[in-house]
């Protein structure tokens, strides 16, 4: 449980992350919402069977974390964490699709199974992808822009409060189970009885705290709206990046580049 | 300058569970007063200071902050004009950075940026928590936190300090700080402490609470003479009042 609370604690680094001083992180966040919301819809868009087709997709994560500084193996083992969820996902496909879509030699490759690895793919490349703008940019600079895209205010603020609340609550779970553990002397702690007692008590106190959280950004100012501190507009910048992004996944949605590259190579000689 | 009046009439509460926590609370504080509000552990300090801010609603009575009746349309004015430091760092602090906490209440006032920078600056030099600035706030220790949180507020200059045991968790040389930097806020402070002698060598004014009432309300000087009244509340001597042990001298 403790190495759970851990965890938790090292996903907020994502957010200290946030504070870097590249280009990218400079950058308008309403610019990486945009672009990042086009990829989503270009990755998901692709039909069930597709893999190959999404390899190029993986350029833009790439670029985004060399040019944004952020450190590559922290964020993978951040998706690995979040691997399972899709596994679940995708786990029944191989067993109700059974139809031969692809024979690799003696092998046939079942429909399911090749779906099965496309949502895995899908998921690594979105979820990939959330968490390093989440990196470059912090989440209640991407809930201020969701709000100057048009998102309505409340529906901003309750994205905000939703994130910090999961927070609260795996804290004050870590510091409880923290505090059960050190006092059951080594024994599973009174076993469930005195786990259910504490979960009803959790849930109370993350109730409160979350309160007092919300009374103390009242206290100052907090109005249902998000300014940060950082200073950004729509400027040149925000436009190329829009632009050549833009262009680079709607060729790579509408063309299936590694085929085309595969014939020119082979066709080449 | 009557905007910094805090005004309680006849202020109860009663919690949920049917603790009466408030039975009765009356007092006024001018502007530019140091209040100190002492008491037993349980002796309803933290649910009183809890009222100034809005975060409790009067059971009955009434809070009064420059005038103005504190009710739901007030409340926002209240809130900007009452800063307030809770007992629980880790209720203050929200943002991923200390800088972004820190900036979070000047950003919402509409401050144009090199204003925030400065104030955010000053703030955190005031509670000598400057080189903390990029840190994120939960890898703080207890009392760092306590200074970022003090700090939040200050950066928003307040026209009323409120603090709920300022100097709990701090180290003696941090303490001293916070007491010269309370020292050099001129505007109303109120706040509740254990520290017998902070409260000693700030306020000008003492509140004894005992169950919920006031039991005494004067000069720290008068109520920290009165051996009996002291004995009742659970209270000392400051230990700058006391004789000193080593040597044997009354003071
Ligand atoms: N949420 C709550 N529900 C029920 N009772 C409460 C609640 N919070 C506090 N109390 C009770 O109200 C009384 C006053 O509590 P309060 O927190 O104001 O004390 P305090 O003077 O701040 O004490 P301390 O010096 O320990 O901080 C106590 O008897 C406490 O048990
Ligand atoms: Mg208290």
């Amino acid at each position: 449980m403790s190495t759970f609370d851990g965890a938790i604690l090292d996903f907020k680094r994502l957010e200290t992350l946030a504070s870097g001083d590249t280009t990218l992180h400079r950058l308008d966040p309403r610019a990486k919402v945009i672009v990042t919301a086009l990829f989503i819809m270009a990755v998901v868009s692709h039909d069930r069977y597709a893999i190959t087709r999404l390899f190029p997709f993986f350029i833009f994560p790439a670029a985004l974390i060399a040019a944004g500084n952020l450190p590559l193996a922290y964020i993978i083992r951040k998706v690995l964490l979040l691997c399972p969820f899709a596994i679940v996902v995708g786990i029944f496909n191989p067993l109700i699709d059974r139809t031969i879509v692809l024979q690799l030699g003696d092998i046939g490759i079942s429909g399911g199974w090749l779906s099965f690895a496309s949502i895995i793919v899908r998921s690594t490349l979105t979820v990939g992808t959330a968490f390093v703008l989440l990196a470059l940019t912090g989440f209640p600079a991407i809930c201020r822009a969701l709000e100057q895209l048009g998102i309505p205010k409340l529906f901003a603020a309750q994205l905000l409060f939703l994130y910090r609340y999961i927070f609260v609550l795996t804290e004050e779970a870590g510091r409880a189970s923290r505090a059960r553990e050190l006092r059951s002397c080594g024994k599973k702690g009174q076993g469930m009885t005195s786990f259910a007692t504490m979960v009803g008590h959790l849930l109370l106190r993350t109730w409160q705290r979350a309160e007092r959280i919300h009374v103390a950004m009242l206290s100052r100012g907090f109005d249902g709206s998000f300014r940060t501190s950082r200073k950004s507009s729509l400027g040149s910048n925000e436009c190329i990046f829009i632009a050549l992004w833009g262009l680079f996944l709607v060729t790579a949605r509408i063309l299936d580049l590694p085929k085309l590259i595969g014939t020119f190579i082979t066709g080449g000689f | 300058m009557s905007h910094h009046l805090v005004e309680l009439i006849e202020l109860r509460h009663t919690y949920p569970d049917g603790t009466v926590a408030l039975d009765g609370v009356t007092f006024t504080i001018t502007h530019g007063e140091a209040v100190g509000v002492i008491g037993a552990n349980g002796a309803g300090k933290s649910t009183l200071l809890l009222h100034l801010n809005g975060y409790l609603t009067p059971g009955s009575g009434e809070v009064r902050i420059g005038h103005s009746l504190l009710t739901k349309e007030t409340l926002p004015e209240i809130r900007r004009t009452v800063g307030m430091v809770f007992q629980d760092p880790d209720d203050q602090l929200f943002m991923p950075t200390v800088f972004d906490d820190v900036a979070f209440g000047p950003c919402n006032m509409g401050l144009a940026l090199q204003d925030i920078e400065k104030r955010v600056t000053a703030a955190l030099d005031l509670v000598e928590a400057g080189h903390l600035r990029d840190k994120p706030p939960y890898h703080l220790s207890g009392g760092e936190k306590k200074r970022v949180a003090i700090a939040t507020i200050l950066s928003m200059e307040p026209s009323i300090l409120v603090m709920d045991e300022p100097t709990s968790g701090l180290d003696p040389h941090a303490r001293r700080q916070l007491i010269r930097l309370m020292g050099d806020f001129h505007h109303t402070k109120i706040f509740t402490s254990h520290d017998l002698d902070m409260v000693m060598e700030l306020c000008s004014r003492v509140i004894v609470l005992s169950h919920g009432k006031v039991r005494a309300d004067g000069a720290p000087r008068e109520i920290f003479a009165d051996e009996k009244l002291l004995a009742e509340c659970r209270l000392e001597k400051p230990l700058s009042m006391q004789g000193c042990p080593v040597c044997g001298v009354n003071s």
